[in-house]
């Protein structure tokens, strides 16, 4: 998918996170904060990679905010940013292909 | 080397007959040679000892470079007293290389931070540590590590000379002129002043603050005359919000609710549950819940509780006042309702911390304890806790009496939610080891139950009461399932912090945190 | 992935707890708590603006989280929304035992409803027929039409009706004795009967009000409702307690199961136990009474 605009889903709340999406220069560029970065920081980086491989996002800049979010809550948050930023998150989501 | 927790203790620590820890109980029966302060007569008459300013005082004091200056934390997060006398010493007199011992230390003392960096303190030796105090020394600004002791722990160093107070600042919510002091009837109440009582004895001087001052004599004083040097008056010791709580709240959150029933569940299944039995509770939301649920097994039973000690809040004199428990006997108090009734409704009684709680003394009232319900930050599947660093390796807590209760009290129950957010609170490895795990008995989570396979008496009691258990392996194992093994904490060789068994061998240091590489 | 079991139509629903789909921390464990039915709310607790948020969040914990026994529903939002038919898709392919219809008010919505369902069923390679479907009755239409929703559908398996919207309409409040939606239970209740499905009470939204949340319970226990929709943990335990059997009902049961094996061996239709007649009649009752009683750890058997 490509991402068209600016587009962030996700709270500052305990155990969720905020992503903000905006189109990218040709790659991925990802800013991550975390409360639980010392133990969980390189398993959160990897899940949003994976996540926009499998939407296949190959260009944009990701800022994400987590507060202690697991892997399920960071996809779901991931998935909608990108889904918001293409216009496309109100309906036909690819339930278990892409998104899954 | 290595100690019973398994927890490696640098060589360079293990001087001056310093031991690794060895298990529960075994300093017992030791012999202690106690210190003795040097203090000044005043023969002659005096009228007051009231002083103009906390300058004249630590000059009164002779206070000088290198001291130790001691205080209390019955004011909590409302404390003005440490860093005023912090700022006198060494803004006004010019002071360094100084030393704070203080049974905790919390946010309130935020500015110590700046005194660190600067080289001005060079010593912490504490309880609790928080805040930006507990940044700078986690990244290794103090020239020597901290100490963190129990709430028990810090009476016995006191006594036994392991700690010598130069000075101890007593903040006094009220004082007569010569220094009777009392931790009601101000406008600063604490109620109990359990934390001063052991330093105003064994401290070389003492120095009372207060913010008002009442008529001779302030009876019954919590810290005597006969032991202060001098008395100041000061515009406010600190702020009554931030001292006690208006009123400690039994938590409505339902996963605190559902986990303090299983505590009552447990506490009702074994045999010390009976008349006149002995209890203490943390005031974290379930711990406090706790308190609840007991009462409904305690009125199905038809038995009342015998005593109860600790840090004390409203629900526990709640109960005092229906005649469901004989005796309070009371360290700290949490709240207002606490404050308004210590030494006031009958049966409510002051401690000091050594009675409550030093392993070195000839019977403190944690020996007697049947139960006692804690939290943690951290129980590894050795039953050890964690109540002092966060998951990021920084000096975030304190042991306060936990450790002392733990291995005092005939069943520890420690009440947790399996994880929050995503750290794991059932773990591999605790970060520290602040209580040891022979010292913890049953752990109580949303996810379930586990008792130490050191207390196969307790197993029998859950299953004869049909209360469902598993191993703390099986907890662990779920809690990782949620969300993910964490990874190692990445550490340097310096050591920050040590932290003393309650008996005063080591049960762990706490090293620098090396910063975190995403990309590693 | 964690696989789920085929929904059971027709299960012990005493207790079922609304739970917000957007937020993280609640959605992780509800079934911690113990109650018989979760049920992820699309509806009105997610805000206009992130019904897209919630589906997300909502497919991955069907998709996560161990439920174990715990049934999982979803409430969708209404059909005069631009919502439900996504709602329908991310239920269906996430795996869900069942589907809330709310604000239904004719067969023909359940009808709609099952055709989309059927459609997802069919597009993500479910099962057909395997997610279940419920009604919410929240309006006095939605009552007067209780007997042919509940049999619209060889997926229903209850009726639940919605307090907040429904005293909205009939110009009422919550009433101490229950007066307000006395005949709009009662007539749901009979409709729900008639068709052979449960019936379920709505939510008792004032959580420091524990006698009248009591009282309300009893009413819903002695009406013959088979459950009630929650909103907080602390509500499940009451709930179990008036909905389990006593003693004595279980032992009848058990008596009178056991009397039917031996007489229907012998091939006798009617006998007495304990000096009063049962036939064929009384088995389904004494069936879900043993059922109940195994459910609240009160009984183990293997007779049902």
């Amino acid at each position: 998918m490509e991402v068209k605009k600016p587009a962030v889903a996700g709270t500052l709340e305990s155990s969720d996170a905020q992503v903000m999406i905006e189109p990218g220069d040709g790659k991925i560029d990802l800013s991550l904060q975390s409360s639980v970065m010392n133990q969980y920081g390189r398993q959160i980086k990897a899940t949003i990679l994976e996540t926009l491989a499998r939407l296949e996002v190959t260009s944009a800049k990701l800022t994400v905010v987590d507060k202690g979010a697991l892997d399920c809550t960071l996809k779901a948050r991931v998935e909608c940013a990108v889904f918001r930023s293409c216009d496309a998150s109100d309906a036909n989501i690819p339930w278990g292909g892409a998104v899954r | 080397m290595k100690n019973a927790v398994g927890r490696e203790i640098p060589d360079f620590l293990l001087t001056n007959g310093k031991e690794v820890y060895q298990g529960k109980n075994y300093m017992d029966g030791k012999y202690i040679q106690k210190a003795s302060p040097r203090t000044r007569r005043c023969e002659a008459p005096q009228e007051s000892k009231i002083v103009a300013s906390l300058v004249d005082a630590l000059k009164a004091c002779g206070a000088k470079s290198g001291m130790t200056f001691s205080f209390h934390h019955h004011l909590r997060d409302g404390d003005f007293v440490v860093n005023m006398v912090m700022k006198a010493a060494i803004e006004e007199l010019g002071l360094d290389n100084l030393t704070i011992a203080a049974s905790s230390l919390g946010s309130a003392h935020d500015p110590i931070a700046d005194y660190i960096e600067q080289g001005k303190v060079v010593g912490i030796q504490t309880s609790g540590i928080r805040g930006r105090m507990g940044e700078v020394v986690s990244a290794g600004k103090l020239p020597t590590p901290a100490i963190i002791r129990s709430h028990g722990g810090r009476p016995r160093a006191i006594e036994g000379g392991e700690v010598h107070i130069d000075i101890s600042f007593i903040a006094a919510p009220t004082s007569d002129c010569v220094g009777n002091c009392r931790g009601i009837g101000g406008k600063s109440d604490c109620g109990s002043m359990g934390y001063a009582m052991t330093d105003a004895k064994y401290a070389d001087h003492v120095v009372v603050v207060t913010d008002c001052l009442v008529d001779f004599p302030n009876m019954p004083a919590s810290v005597e005359a006969i032991d202060v040097d001098a008395v100041v008056v000061v515009d406010s010791i600190g702020n009554p919000k931030k001292i006690a709580s208006a009123a400690a709240r039994i938590s409505q959150n339902p996963r605190d609710l559902m986990m303090a029933e299983n505590v009552a569940k447990v506490i009702a299944s074994t045999p010390y549950f009976k008349e006149g039995f002995s209890f203490q509770t943390g005031v974290g939301g379930p711990s406090l819940a706790a308190n609840l649920f007991l009462e409904q097994y305690m009125d199905e039973r038809n038995i009342k509780m015998g005593w109860a000690i600790g840090g004390i809040c409203g629900p526990m004199v709640e109960l005092l006042k229906k005649g469901k428990v004989g005796k309070v006997i009371d360290v700290q108090d949490f709240d207002l309702d606490a404050v308004r009734s210590i030494n006031q409704t009958p049966n409510h009684f002051e401690m000091s911390a050594s009675q409550y709680a030093n392993p070195a003394n000839k019977g403190a009232f944690v020996n007697k304890l049947d139960f006692v319900v804690l939290a943690a930050l951290e129980i590894d599947t050795g039953f050890n806790v964690n109540v002092l660093t966060g998951s990021d390796g920084v000096l975030r807590g304190a042991p306060g009496g936990h450790p002392d209760t733990a291995a005092g009290s005939k069943v520890c129950i420690i009440v947790t939610p399996l994880v929050r957010g995503r750290m794991a609170t059932v773990c591999e490895h605790v970060v520290t080891v602040t209580t040891p795990g022979d010292c913890v008995d049953v752990l109580v989570t949303d996810y379930g139950i586990a008792v130490n396979p050191l207390r196969p008496d307790l197993i029998e009691c859950l299953d004869k009461a049909g209360i469902p258990h598993v191993s703390i392996e099986e907890l662990k194992d779920k809690a990782y399932s949620l969300v993910g093994t964490p990874d190692d904490l990445q550490w340097e060789d310096k050591v920050v912090a040590v932290l003393e068994a309650r008996d005063g061998t080591i049960l762990d240091v706490v090293r620098k945190i090396k910063p975190y590489q995403l990309d590693g | 992935m964690i696989p789920r079991p085929r929904p059971e139509r027709f299960r012990l629903r005493r207790t079922m707890m609304f739970m917000n789909a957007q937020k993280p921390g609640l959605i992780k464990d509800a079934y911690i708590y113990g109650c018989d039915s979760i049920m992820l709310d699309l509806e009105d607790a997610v805000a206009e603006n992130q019904k897209d948020a919630a589906r997300f969040s909502l497919y991955h914990a069907l998709k996560t989280v161990d439920y174990g026994d715990t049934e999982v529903i979803v409430r969708i939002n209404g059909l005069d929304t631009p919502h439900w038919q996504e709602d329908i898709r991310v239920c269906v392919a996430g795996g869900a035992d069942g589907i809330r219809i709310a604000k239904c008010e004719s067969a023909q919505d359940v009808k709609t409803v099952e055709a989309a369902v059927e459609a997802a069923e069919k597009e993500f390679g479910v099962e057909v027929g395997r997610t279940l479907l419920m009604a919410a009755l929240e309006s006095p239409k939605g009552i007067l039409n209780a007997y042919e929703i509940c049999a619209a559908s060889e997926r229903m398996f209850g009726v639940a009706i919605s307090g907040g919207d429904f005293r909205k309409c009939m110009q009422t409040t919550p009433q101490r004795d229950g007066v307000d939606m006395l005949v709009a239970r009662g007539q749901m209740l009979i409709a729900a009967r008639a068709a052979g499905v449960q019936c379920f009470d709505t939510v008792f939204t004032n959580l420091d009000d524990a006698e009248g949340f009591e009282a309300e319970v009893l009413q819903n226990k002695a009406m013959g409702f088979d459950g009630k929709s929650l909103i907080n943990p602390k509500q499940i335990r009451f709930v179990h307690q008036v909905f389990a059997p006593t003693e004595k009902e279980i032992m009848q049961a058990e008596k009178i199961l056991t009397a039917y094996r031996e007489q229907s061996a012998a091939g006798v239709g009617v006998f007495t136990v304990d000096g009063k007649m049962i036939d064929i009649a009384f088995i389904p009752g004494a069936e879900r009474t043993l059922k109940l009683a195994r459910a609240c750890g009160m009984w183990e058997g293997d007779l049902v």
